[in-house]
């Protein structure tokens, strides 16, 4: 790719930004991200009705000047609904993701610097535990802790982290012998501070990148448990429990399958586009 | 190399029992049990059946119990389906996922395969993006999205394929390339990265020098360490599309396995969840443990010990 070569003083972190302005693909699924995320958080004031709101005269309405994206079986505004859906599913994933880094780095962190048995150990159960289906275990966890909208996100949250912790680990593994780390130790530093002050920093690119295109794959569980019956509870709408529904009435009603399924799949070919753009723009071996 | 099989095999049994006396254990802190979802259960007969499946004894009893059991291939009775055992109902789901699963992901390796190839050999020219295009786009349209469009074009407009059920061949088609299409992007993708990779290193331009074709360089020499990221996906993948998908076979009505890993834990069906937890983690372990096999082949470098 022709770059304009940047001058040599720019920290890697300016220099990992230009690089991802640059590229043109991940630049427009910022923006589209932006604006998604912009639509969700002001949906209550865009919404032009109640998403719960049922009006049965009005039911199955194609689209129409009235009601943009058409209505639903109950007569439900299609467009509201997809407007606080998006709430729900950017929400899962940017919360299960934040939940599976907070376990999946400190886990990872701590297995790699302590070392010895007590990484063996941790990662004979993160074999466990990648032994296990993610969808039974999610389904317990639900189930477990009861059904509730935070509940599925930590229990998404808590079956992601098993990859990062693996990465996480390698990582400390050969940072943990590096001078300044040596250099933290002999000023006195815990083994506490030297892994999250000194160690942790240093992975963060790498772990931004996983955490990236966690994102679509929890965002697709979500949808899955949703699809379900095992996600977000009705009358309150996800994307997934969207696509389910219109999956029902496709052959006579295909807006109620098409738009949050077009609306959903470009969201996760954003956040795909955006995880791939991240990677080439902080790989020091791309120049 | 016997060693470390040996070593390997009972290194993945202990994982499997690990495996067991957790979802075990797991499946027994959720709340509720297997004979709550009845409304006029009487008291006597409620206590009567959990006698008779042995749900009224100590934990640990019931947990030896089961574990002896399996050691005889013994899955117990099911809980959900009276008269029925979880060997039966496995017996009967798991070779309709599988054939459905291996059909996905022969398309997949097919599909994805050749234009992860197709894509590194014809690397930054307009082939290479058109072909990165389109995986990315097959990465991100859900098998949720996808199945019904496939249905409503090819079934319900075109009338080619049937919509649901299982039988004939053409029950095949469409949740096969619904469920394997997801796979032939990440298969394109890791295909095309391996690839790149082997391409610019020393060894091939030497094959290069010496006047190989390039046609031969990518089967003799480029392909073999090429497909080293793609063998290590295809472990768990396989595992996990063998045993079932549970959107799919909803979707096109398939009595496979997929539907008992979410049925039978929401219906607290302890024995039927602990049944189709170990056939996939055994699927897992065991496709793992062929992954490292075929590193060991592919790369001449790595050794077992």
């Amino acid at each position: 790719m022709s770059t304009p070569q940047p001058p040599a003083t720019m920290s890697p972190g300016r220099l990992a930004l230009r690089r991802l302005v640059a590229n043109r693909l991940a630049a427009v699924s910022v923006g589209f991200l932006l604006v998604l995320g912009l639509l969700a958080l002001l949906a209550p004031l865009l919404a032009p009705y109640p998403y719960e709101a049922v009006n049965l005269p009005e039911a199955l309405q194609p689209p129409s000047g009235t009601h943009w994206l058409g209505t639903d079986a109950l007569g439900r505004d299609l467009l509201s609904r997809l407007l606080y859906g998006a709430r729900i599913s950017l929400a899962v994933g940017l919360v299960a993701t934040l939940v599976s880094l907070v376990i999946g780095v400190s886990y990872g962190a701590i297995a790699g610097y302590v070392g010895g048995r007590t990484d063996n150990l941790m990662m004979r159960f993160v074999d466990v535990l990648y032994g296990l289906p993610f969808m039974f275990l999610v389904i317990l966890i639900v189930m477990v802790a009861g059904r509730s909208l935070l509940n599925l996100f930590i229990a998404l949250g808590a079956v992601q982290w098993l990859t990062t912790a693996r990465i996480v680990r390698g990582q400390v593994m050969s940072l943990k012998e590096r001078e300044f780390v040596e250099a933290a130790r002999g000023l006195g530093a815990g083994p506490c501070r030297i892994i999250f002050r000194h160690i942790v920093p240093n992975l963060l690119g790498i772990v931004i990148v996983y955490a990236t295109l966690n994102v679509p794959a929890v965002m697709l569980q979500e949808a899955f448990l949703s699809f379900l019956g095992l996600g977000v509870e009705h009358p309150m709408p996800s994307w997934g429990t969207l696509i389910a529904e219109g999956a029902r009435s496709m052959e006579v009603c295909p807006w109620l399958m098409v738009f949050p399924g077009v609306t959903f799949s470009l969201t996760l070919l954003s956040l795909n586009f955006l995880g791939d753009g991240l990677r080439d723009a902080l790989d020091p071996h791309t120049t | 190399m016997v060693s470390f099989l040996l070593r390997r095999l009972l290194a993945s049994a202990l994982t499997l029992l690990a495996i067991v006396l957790l979802s075990f254990l797991l499946m027994r802190v959720v709340p509720g049990g297997p004979f709550d979802q009845e409304r006029a259960m009487s008291p006597e007969v409620r206590q009567a059946l959990e006698t008779k499946y042995g749900l009224r004894d100590p934990l640990p009893v019931q947990c030896l119990r089961y574990v002896v059991g399996l050691l005889k291939g013994d899955l117990g009775p099911s809980l959900s389906q009276p008269d029925r055992s979880v060997n039966t109902i496995l017996a009967e789901g798991l070779p309709r996922s599988a054939i459905l699963g291996a059909t996905a992901l022969f398309i997949a390796l097919l599909v994805g395969g050749l234009a992860g190839v197709y894509a590194a050999l014809h690397h930054n020219e307009a082939a290479d993006y058109v072909a990165m295009g389109l995986v990315m786009l097959g990465v991100s349209i859900p098998s949720m999205v996808l199945a019904p469009l496939l249905v409503t074009l090819f079934a319900l407009t075109l009338h080619w394929l049937p919509t649901s059920g299982w039988g004939t061949l053409g029950h095949l088609v469409l949740p096969a390339t619904a469920l394997g299409l997801a796979y032939a992007a990440r298969i394109a993708r890791l295909t095309r990265g391996g690839m790149l990779e082997v391409l610019r290193q020393d060894f091939i331009r030497t094959a290069r020098a010496k006047g190989l074709s390039e046609a031969a360089i990518v089967r003799r020499h480029a392909l073999r360490l090429g497909l080293g990221p793609l063998v290590s996906y295809l472990g768990p993948a396989t595992a996990s599309i063998l045993t079932g998908s549970f959107v799919i076979e909803q979707i096109f009505d398939i009595p496979g396995m997929g539907r008992h890993f979410v049925n039978a834990a929401t219906s607290r069906d302890y024995t039927l969840a602990l049944g189709t937890v170990i056939v996939y983690s055994t699927f897992l372990i065991a496709l793992n443990l062929v992954v490292d096999l075929a590193h060991a082949l592919l790369d001449p470098r790595i050794r077992l010990e």
